[in-house]
C-alpha cells in the first residue's frame, strides 16, 4: 500500500488558492498544479521533475515565479533607509545592478531572503511569496516615512533559465546579450516593457523578467516556442538551487540562522562590516559583527551521502555512528539529477564543517555516512 | 493477479506472490531514483512498512499487502530503480512474498475492479 506521501502538500483540485496570471497556461500545458504559499503553482509538467531538470541544466528553462513578491521603494534616501533593515551595501549599488541580501531580526536570524537592484528612481526588490506580506509591512514600518512601499501586483514574474537563455531572449531583443550577471535594465520584450535582470535560482546563466501582467502569457507563448525552452515546476526548481548550494527560506536559513551560520557573509560588504564607513545598523548587528569575527557555532554546509538513499529535510546528523546528541541536521536534501545522487544541505557543529568530514545521518532507524562536501555540487555557469 | 485499492498489483508465482506497484502508481511518483527492499528472510505482517520508494521530490512507503515471509527481493532495483517507472508491471517487481495464507488474495481487487477505481 502507498501512504505516506512526505512530499509537497498535493492538493485536492478544490482550493482558495491564489493564480498567478500564467495559470491557465500551465493547466493547458498539462501541469500537475498544487498549493504552494498561497498560490496554485505548477510542481511539474508532462516532462516530469527530472527531465525538465536536466532540460534546465542543458539548454533553457521557463519558471513562473509571478508568486513572489515585487516591491518598489521610492524616495530620496531610500537606499540609505533600507540599509537600516539589511546588512548589505545599498547606497554603493550602481544604478543597473542588482544585490543579493536578507532583512534580519534582533537576534541575528534571518526574516527573509531577497534580490535588491537600483533602477535608477527606485530599489526594486523581490522577495519570498511567504514572507511578502510581512516583508511589506516590515518595510512600511521601519523605512523613513517619506520612502513610499510600493507593493506591485500588475507584473508577473518569469525566470528564464539555462545556457540556452541569453540566445533565446537576445531573438525577443539582442540588448539582454549585453547583461552582464546582476545587471538589471528595462527592455521591451514581445512589445512590452520588461525589467530584466540577469539572475536566477537554479545556478545557471539565466534572466529573471517582470512583465506586466497582461503580458505575461504571450510572453511566455513566445518563449515556449523556442524549440530549446521547456516549462518547468517548482519540483525541479527545488532541485536546481538544491544542486546549485542555493539556501530555501523557510529550511536553509530562517528566523533562527544567522547569515555567518549560514555561510552568506559574502553578501555582507565590507562598508556594512566592523571598521567599515556604514559598520551595523542593520537588527541584530551586535549577533552578526560578533560572529563575523568571533565564528559561528555551526555551519551550512553541503553534505553528499555516500550510499544512494536521498536524505532529507529534518534528518538529524551526527558525529558518529553511535554518538547520542545530534551535531545538527539536513535543511534541503534529495536526489540531483545532474549530480546523478542523493545531494543535501544542512547545518552542522564548526568543527565538522571542514571539506571531506564524514557525518552520520539518522534514515530509518539506520545511520548511515555523509561527506561534507563544498557548495555548489554543480559549478555555477554565471555570465560574469 | 489482484491489486490493492493502494496501487499494487499481486502477482502468484509458483506459490510465492509478488509484489510491485501499478502503472498508475509509477506515473503519480514520478521518476523514482531510489528502492529500499527488505532483508530477504523478513516476516512481515499486513501493513508493515516494506519497501520505501524515492522520487526525486519525495519519500513513500509501501506497506506489506500479506503476512508472509519476504524470500526473495528486486535486487536489480538497486542500481536502476527507474526500472519501475520503465516497467512497473514486469521488471520493476520489488519482492517475493511467501504467504502464510493465500487465501487472502481473494480479499483484494481484480484487474476489472482496480480499472474501474483508478478510472
Amino acid at each position: 500500500m502507498i501512504t505516506d506521501q512526505r512530499g509537497p502538500d498535493k492538493g485536492n483540485g478544490m482550493s482558495d488558492q491564489k493564480r498567478t496570471p500564467l495559470y491557465d497556461l500551465h493547466v493547458d500545458l498539462g501541469a500537475k498544479m498544487v498549493p504552494f504559499a498561497g498560490y496554485d503553482m505548477p510542481v511539474q509538467y508532462g516532462l516530469g521533475v527530472m527531465k525538465e531538470h536536466l532540460h534546465c541544466r542543458a539548454k533553457a528553462g521557463l519558471f513562473d515565479v509571478s508568486h513572489m513578491g515585487q516591491v518598489k521603494l521610492v524616495g530620496e534616501g531610500a537606499a540609505k533607509s533600507l540599509e537600516a533593515l539589511v546588512p548589505v551595501d545599498v547606497v554603493g549599488l550602481a544604478e543597473g545592478r542588482q544585490r543579493y541580501g536578507f532583512f534580519t531580526n534582533e537576534n541575528g536570524g534571518i526574516s527573509d531572503d531577497l534580490m535588491l537592484a537600483n533602477r535608477g528612481d527606485h530599489i526594486f526588490v523581490v522577495v519570498n511569496a511567504a514572507c511578502k506580506a510581512a516583508d511589506v509591512a516590515h518595510l512600511r514600518a521601519h523605512l523613513q516615512a517619506e520612502i513610499e512601499v510600493i507593493e506591485v501586483t500588475d507584473r508577473a514574474l518569469l525566470a528564464l533559465q539555462g545556457p540556452a537563455a541569453e540566445a533565446v531572449l537576445a531573438e525577443l531583443n539582442p540588448a539582454v546579450a549585453d547583461m552582464a550577471f546582476m545587471d538589471v535594465a528595462t527592455i521591451d520584450l514581445n512589445g512590452a516593457e520588461c525589467w530584466v535582470s540577469r539572475s536566477g535560482y537554479t545556478g545557471e546563466d539565466g534572466f529573471e523578467i517582470s512583465v506586466p501582467n497582461s503580458a505575461a502569457v504571450d510572453l511566455a507563448k513566445a518563449l515556449l516556442a523556442h524549440d530549446d525552452v521547456e516549462p518547468i515546476g517548482l519540483g525541479a526548481r527545488d532541485s536546481l538551487r538544491l544542486e546549485g548550494g542555493l539556501c530555501l527560506y523557510g529550511h536553509d536559513i530562517d528566523a533562527q540562522t544567522t547569515p555567518v551560520e549560514a555561510g552568506l557573509t559574502w553578501a555582507i560588504q565590507k562598508v556594512r562590516r566592523q571598521g567599515g564607513d556604514r559598520a551595523g545598523g542593520f537588527p541584530g548587528a551586535d549577533v552578526i559583527l560578533g560572529q563575523l569575527a568571533d565564528g559561528a557555532p555551526r555551519k551550512r554546509v553541503g553534505l553528499r551521502p555516500d550510499g544512494r538513499a536521498p536524505m532529507r529535510e529534518g534528518v538529524l546528523l551526527f558525529d558518529e555512528a553511535d554518538a547520542v546528541t545530534p551535531i545538527g541536521q539536513i535543511t534541503s536534501g534529495g536526489f540531483g539529477p545532474t549530480v546523478e545522487g542523493p545531494v543535501a544541505m544542512g547545518y552542522v557543529a564548526t568543527a565538522q564543517a571542514t571539506k571531506g568530514t564524514v557525518v552520520y545521518g539518522e534514515l530509518r532507524g539506520k545511520r548511515l555516512p555523509l561527506t561534507v562536501t563544498p557548495l555548489p555540487f554543480t559549478p555555477a555557469n554565471f555570465k560574469r | 493477479m489482484k491489486f490493492t485499492e493502494e496501487h499494487e498489483w499481486l502477482r502468484i508465482e509458483d506459490d510465492l506472490v509478488v509484489v510491485g506497484i501499478t502503472e498508475h502508481a509509477a506515473t503519480q511518483l514520478g521518476d523514482i531514483v531510489f528502492v529500499e527492499l527488505p532483508d530477504v528472510g523478513t516476516e512481515v505482517v499486513v501493513d508493515d512498512e516494506a519497501v520505501v520508494i524515492e522520487s526525486v521530490k519525495a519519500a513513500s512507503d509501501i506497506l506489506s499487502p500479506l503476512d508472509g515471509e519476504i524470500v526473495e527481493v528486486n535486487e536489480a532495483l538497486a542500481d536502476n530503480p527507474g526500472l519501475v517507472n520503465e516497467d512497473p508491471m514486469g521488471d520493476g517487481w520489488f519482492f517475493k512474498i511467501s504467504a502464510a495464507d493465500l487465501s487472502k488474495m481473494d480479499e483484494y481487487l481484480d484487474e476489472a475492479a482496480y480499472k474501474a477505481l483508478v478510472e
